[in-house]
């Protein structure tokens, strides 16, 4: 297995927003969720999880509520709020431009070197 | 959630947090149980993957942002808890910012009240003053110039940018019913309440048609008039009250505390209705005027439309306006030189409270030290520096505001006695009250030196080297500390000497500015202001034959010696001043020197007891007709003759007397007529008389307004009063005395800024020396417990009790050396300061220095001799066992 890497600083509340945009989930559900979709790639710190989703949520990018799973447990349901959403799309538009450029330069750098 | 609602309901939300985290755990244990971990294998791998519940709990903590609150929250209590363990410590440290701050409060209140409220009408800021101004104006010396009214009535109807309305000061006597009264009124513009933006508390205010000549005589009543003679009853609207003999009709009354150009007036009437002569000319200027800028109009648009109308009023009337100019200037109260004095006073207090801030810090630097093994444990535990110095400060800042509370309790009883206690009358009295800008100097003052002056000790919260801390004994007194110590002993010997070395400047300076001669016989001598029964005013025969009687009169009364009228008399109860000139050819109004003139009958200088030294008094002989004469002062003598010698026989001109010259019959010596403390260093010093008898009848009736009685008695003045009121009713039953004073009292009032200067700096002075003493006894006792197991080691090889006592003396004596070098150098430049602000302060002297620094030199010995003495008594087996 190869070594994961470290998230990018910043973007563990990029992933968090748009996990929680395809709709109401818990924790531990995220934490799955990360796991499965990063496909071991990167590593995402279970513990650094919950206070990044308590910071959303009181700065009001998530709410959450109490409800009942499928196994019948009550566990803390996180959804994304208008602002939240407003704050997903801008910043996957500028990881998307971020990641453009960071490829460009990585292109002509090589380009330079024939 | 928002921040207020996560704060308040922290409990659920740390059950919610641990609900959370218990179903990620299980969740995950779970899952793996189902794929066939073992229970206990799957509990563990969870927490694992996890990382810590508690450290992520803390976290998430930490994300509501409600922390510092919550950690502010426990410091308090912490605060709290160690000051109740320590209740001596905090008792001195809490009274003693009491007093710093109760005083600096004290002191603030007044300053707030007198010079940085606003006026007490609506909108101040749009209120403007109008002065008129010409280059021969002094305004220094006579303050700002008032307005001709001709020229009033054109501003005001010409002014597009300003509302005008005028007042004139002017005295006369009620009578009526009761005792004649002696009344300040204030004639007005019929639009000045309007202006002003004040409401009347009854009745209506003058009518435009009020305000012309002719119209029905109205009057508004002043507040304190109506309580008076009407006891605040509704039916004095519509009754009369007879002012100089005329009837006026009661209209209105003015709402409690009104003031108008800084004096409550006892009536009000309208300003067109007067028809006195000065009134119809340009030449005098009496109209105060007031304006309120009207809306979207600037200041600066007034002053340029003031000065187009006064450039119009220049050519048009040439002789009257031709230099005359006008300026608009903002509003503000009339308070004199009463600012500087109260400035040095908060200075001087605020040097207290530095005293007593710096007292404060050492204690606390003392506890600091003791307490460097408890917070190097904290330290150890995981707390961050900065966490250790927010706890430290929250405990100083604790104090502070304990201590300010206390202090503004103590101000809100303090400040009413420092008002009455004010020599005169306090300009804006009414205003000095406890508003808010006195609570945020409070609180600001409280907690700024609380947190300042706990910082040096919490900043020695540990920062490394933890380790080294926790094994030493903690009881070594490091370095740095020791140093810190010395510094605010020294500080607080430097504050004290200033402030003893100021409160003996003043001591001096009183020693000997009452040992001055007052240049007159103060004792037994009644003054008293006299208005003659309005009745007698409109004829010079009779004005003359009036005054003549009041002479006649007073001097039949038993225990009178003698009786003069005078119009100003000394220590500074008014003075008028005029240019004169030693020949014939007298050059321009500017450069002609100034004399003071005062307007006197024969008896005046025996009734004051001023020396003749050369020549003649005046005499019955100087009448109306004969040559006018004057004596004059030695200083008038030697500016204008060279000497009394060459006076006698020489001629004055003085061109605004409009007649003369004045042949010099008598030189007498000279009074100090602007105060002890002022004369000497007084712009114009040089005095002549001249006889009332030979004041042109142009002038009676005003000069008969301002004139005195003056009468030297044989038993204490003031018990003559009643005899001379019974004795002087005037014709018509209505002359008054008023304004009853001694020549003693007067000259006394003369220094009561020295005095109250002197009694506020003597108990500085005594803080400042307490505080300082307290100070460096505890800083003593704590540096020489520090020392217990040295001073033991050197008792058991043999140190006499003799030498131990002169070592820790020695450190308290370098010390108090060198506060007393650095307070010298200080105490120099602030008694630059009292010389400049104060009047008639002498120079500071080198026995100024010798009086008052062996004061603070012995006290400060005395409270380290205490420390070590105990010190030499150590028990050097007890000492080198106590660790």
């Amino acid at each position: 297995m190869q070594p994961k890497s470290d998230l990018p600083q910043g973007t563990l509340d990029l992933l968090i927003l748009k996990v929680v945009a395809l709709g109401p989930v818990h924790g531990y559900a995220i934490a799955q969720r990360l796991e499965q979709v990063s496909r071991h790639v990167v590593q995402v710190p279970q513990g650094s999880l919950y206070p990044a989703l308590h910071r959303l949520e009181n700065r009001g990018l998530l709410t959450a509520d109490w409800k009942e799973t499928e196994t019948g447990r009550e566990a803390k349901f996180y959804r994304l709020t208008g602002k939240g959403r407003t704050q997903l799309e801008a910043e996957a538009a500028s990881w998307e431009r971020l990641t453009e450029a960071v490829a460009l330069i990585l292109k002509l750098s090589e380009g330079g070197a024939k | 959630m928002n921040w207020w609602q996560r704060l308040l309901r922290r409990n659920k939300m740390e059950e919610q947090l641990e609900k959370e985290m218990r179903f990620h755990l299980e969740q995950h244990a779970s899952e793996l149980i189902a794929c066939g971990v073992s229970p206990a294998e799957a509990r563990r791998r969870a927490r694992m993957a996890l990382g810590g519940p508690e450290q992520v709990k803390e976290e998430c903590r930490d994300a509501r942002g409600t922390r510092w609150v919550e950690d502010f929250w426990q410091d308090l209590r912490y605060a709290t808890r160690m000051l109740r363990q320590r209740p001596g410590f905090a008792a001195v440290a809490i009274l003693t910012l009491a007093l710093g701050v109760g005083a600096s409060t004290v002191m603030f209140t007044v300053v707030n009240g007198v010079l940085l409220r606003p006026l007490p009408y609506p909108q101040p800021d749009r209120l403007v003053a109008v002065h008129g101004h010409t280059e021969t104006w002094n305004a220094k010396l006579y303050g700002e110039q008032n307005v001709a009214y001709p020229d009033f009535l054109d501003y005001k109807r010409e002014s597009r940018s300003l509302t005008l309305a005028g007042s004139i000061f002017n005295d006369g006597t009620v009578s009526g019913s009761g005792d004649p009264e002696h009344v300040e009124f204030q004639e007005i513009s019929s639009n000045l309440f309007s202006v002003l933006g004040v409401n009347l508390a009854q009745g209506r205010v003058f009518l435009p048609e009020d305000d012309r000549s002719g119209a029905a005589p109205v009057a508004i009543l002043g507040y304190t008039f109506w309580q008076r003679h009407f006891s605040g009853r509704a039916d004095a609207l519509g009754a009369s009250v007879t002012l100089d003999g005329k009837l006026y009709t009661v209209v209105g009354i003015t709402p409690a505390g009104f003031r108008l150009r800084d004096t409550e007036p006892d009536l009000l009437t309208p300003l067109g209705q007067d028809t006195a002569k000065f009134l119809q000319s340009r030449g005098p200027h009496p109209v105060g005027v007031v304006a309120r800028l009207k809306s979207g109009a600037t200041l600066a648009q007034a002053q340029e439309e003031l000065s187009l109308i006064g450039r119009h009023l220049a050519e048009q009337f040439k002789d009257t306006n031709a230099d005359r100019s006008f300026k608009a200037e903002q509003l503000r109260p009339q308070v004199g030189n009463v600012g500087s004095t109260l400035w040095l006073l908060l200075g001087a207090v605020g040097l207290v409270l530095l005293i007593a801030c710096t007292n404060v810090a050492s204690l606390l630097l003392a506890r600091a030290v003791s307490r460097e093994r408890e917070l190097a444990v904290r330290g150890a535990l995981g707390a961050g520096r900065g966490r250790l110095v927010r706890q430290c400060l929250t405990e100083s800042a604790l104090l502070g505001l304990f201590g300010g509370a206390l202090g503004v309790g103590l101000a809100a009883l303090g400040f009413q006695p420092f008002v009455a206690f004010w020599p005169g009358t306090l300009p804006r009295a009414e205003e000095v009250q406890l508003d808010w800008r006195v609570l945020l100097f409070a609180l600001s003052v409280s907690l700024a030196s609380g947190i300042l002056f706990g910082l040096a000790p919490a900043l020695r919260a540990p920062a490394g080297e933890l380790e080294q801390v926790l094994r030493a004994s903690g009881r070594s007194v490091v370095g740095s500390s020791r140093r810190l110590h010395s510094t605010f002993v020294i500080s607080e010997l430097a504050l004290a000497v200033v402030l003893l070395v100021a409160a003996g400047m003043l001591g001096r300076t009183l020693l000997h500015l009452t040992s001055l001669d007052p240049g007159l016989n103060i004792r037994n001598v009644l003054v008293s202001r006299m208005a003659l029964s309005p009745g007698v005013l409109a004829d010079t025969g009779r004005i003359r034959a009036a005054w003549q009687d009041v002479l006649e009169r007073a001097r039949r009364v038993p225990g009178v010696q003698s009786v003069a009228i005078v119009d100003t008399f000394p220590m500074r109860e008014g003075n008028n001043t005029l240019g004169y000139w030693p020949t014939a050819v007298v050059p321009p109004e500017k450069e002609r020197p100034l004399t003071l003139a005062t307007s006197v009958s024969p008896e005046y200088f025996n009734v004051m007891g001023i020396p003749l030294r050369q020549g003649r008094f005046f005499g019955e002989q100087d009448r109306m007709g004969g040559e006018p004469v004057v004596v004059i002062d030695e200083v008038l003598a030697q500016q204008a003759f060279g000497g009394g010698q060459n006076a006698l026989g020489k001629r004055l001109w003085v061109p605004d007397m409009g007649y003369g010259p004045f042949v010099v019959v008598g030189v007498v010596g000279h009074v100090r007529h602007w105060g002890l403390a002022a004369d000497d260093q007084a712009q114009i010093r040089a005095q002549f008389y001249y006889p009332f008898a030979q004041l042109p009848d142009k002038y009676l009736r005003r000069w008969s307004e301002l004139m005195s009685i003056a009468v030297r008695t044989e038993i204490a003045p003031l018990s003559e009063v009643e005899s001379l009121r019974r004795e002087l009713p005037g014709a018509a039953g209505d002359q008054v005395l008023y304004e009853v004073r001694t020549m003693e009292q007067l000259a006394g009032d003369s220094l009561a800024l020295q005095r109250f200067l002197l009694l506020l700096f003597g108990i500085f002075a005594g803080l400042a020396l307490v505080l300082a003493c307290i100070g460096i006894y505890g800083v003593l006792a704590y540096l020489t417990g520090q020392r217990v197991p040295e001073i033991g080691i050197r008792i058991a090889l043999g140190a006499r009790p003799g030498s131990v006592v002169w070592l820790v003396l020695r450190q308290s004596l370098g010390m108090i050396l060198i506060g007393v070098g650095f307070g010298t150098a200080a105490a120099l430049a602030a008694g630059r300061v009292l010389h400049r602000l104060v009047e008639g302060m002498q120079p500071i002297e080198v026995s100024t220095f010798v009086l008052t620094i062996p004061v603070l030199v012995v006290a400060a010995l005395f409270a380290s001799f205490l420390p070590a003495r105990r010190a030499s008594r150590v028990d050097p087996v007890i000492a080198l066992r106590q660790d």
